[in-house]
């Protein structure tokens, strides 16, 4: 996952453009794109860290003890493993049907 | 019987993605007068389709496939969520294709919702 997203999020489009000058389309899509990344980083961040909790904590206690830290770390990696499992599957499948039609 | 690639094969045609608001309009009337534009929505949103059924799928199969979290992803774990993925687009396409048939032996949608 790239680092240092968010840092223009929200921001308006066509500040760019010069005075009173017509919005650029390329920018627009450009900062598009950084916001469907952002999203979907989001989603992917709080997917795991669903997933992660359900794994790693039992009786939640006063602390995240050692144990549960490294759970947690070892789950956030495996998590994106099978993310990337799954993402190249999908993939593979969908090139598979195109082939057949 | 074959799977239009890249669709979530719910069956819905609009574009209706999962409702995380990155569904962009069927491209009437947006952007109509900029096809590049318009091309620029379509492609993102056949890409933000795929994302999500990744998403969707990964957090599925996780379910079934994972138990301990370890220090890598074993090879049955692995084999696990490959076949989850193509056992989850087989029963997308049996629900289309049997809705489909289902629609066809009876004489109207409807009628056969009110039974």
């Amino acid at each position: 996952m790239e680092s240092g997203f968010g840092s223009d999020f929200g921001t308006d489009f066509g500040s760019g453009g010069g005075g009173g000058g017509k919005l650029d389309p390329g920018l627009i899509m450009e900062q598009v794109k950084v916001q469907i990344a952002v999203a979907n980083a989001q989603e992917l961040l709080q997917r795991m860290t669903d997933k992660c909790f359900r794994k790693c904590i039992g009786k939640p206690g006063g602390a995240l003890d050692n144990s549960e830290q490294k759970c947690i770390a070892m789950c956030m990696d495996r998590y994106m493993d099978a993310w990337n499992t799954v993402s190249r599957a999908y993939n593979s499948r969908l090139q598979r049907e195109r082939a057949n039609m | 019987r074959s799977w239009r690639g890249g669709g979530t094969g719910t069956g819905t045609r609009s574009g209706a993605g999962s409702g995380t608001g990155m569904d962009a309009a069927s491209g009437a009337g947006l952007g109509g007068a900029d096809p590049q534009l318009q091309r620029f929505i379509e492609v993102e949103t056949q890409k933000q389709r795929f994302q999500q059924l990744v998403h969707q799928m990964t957090e599925l199969c996780w379910e079934k496939c994972m138990d301990k979290p370890g220090p890598k992803l074993d090879s049955r774990a692995e084999t696990c969520f490959m076949n989850c993925v193509e056992r989850f687009i087989d029963t997308s396409q049996f629900i289309l294709n049997r809705l489909e048939q289902t629609q066809k032996s009876k004489s109207s949608f409807s009628e056969s919702l009110s039974d």
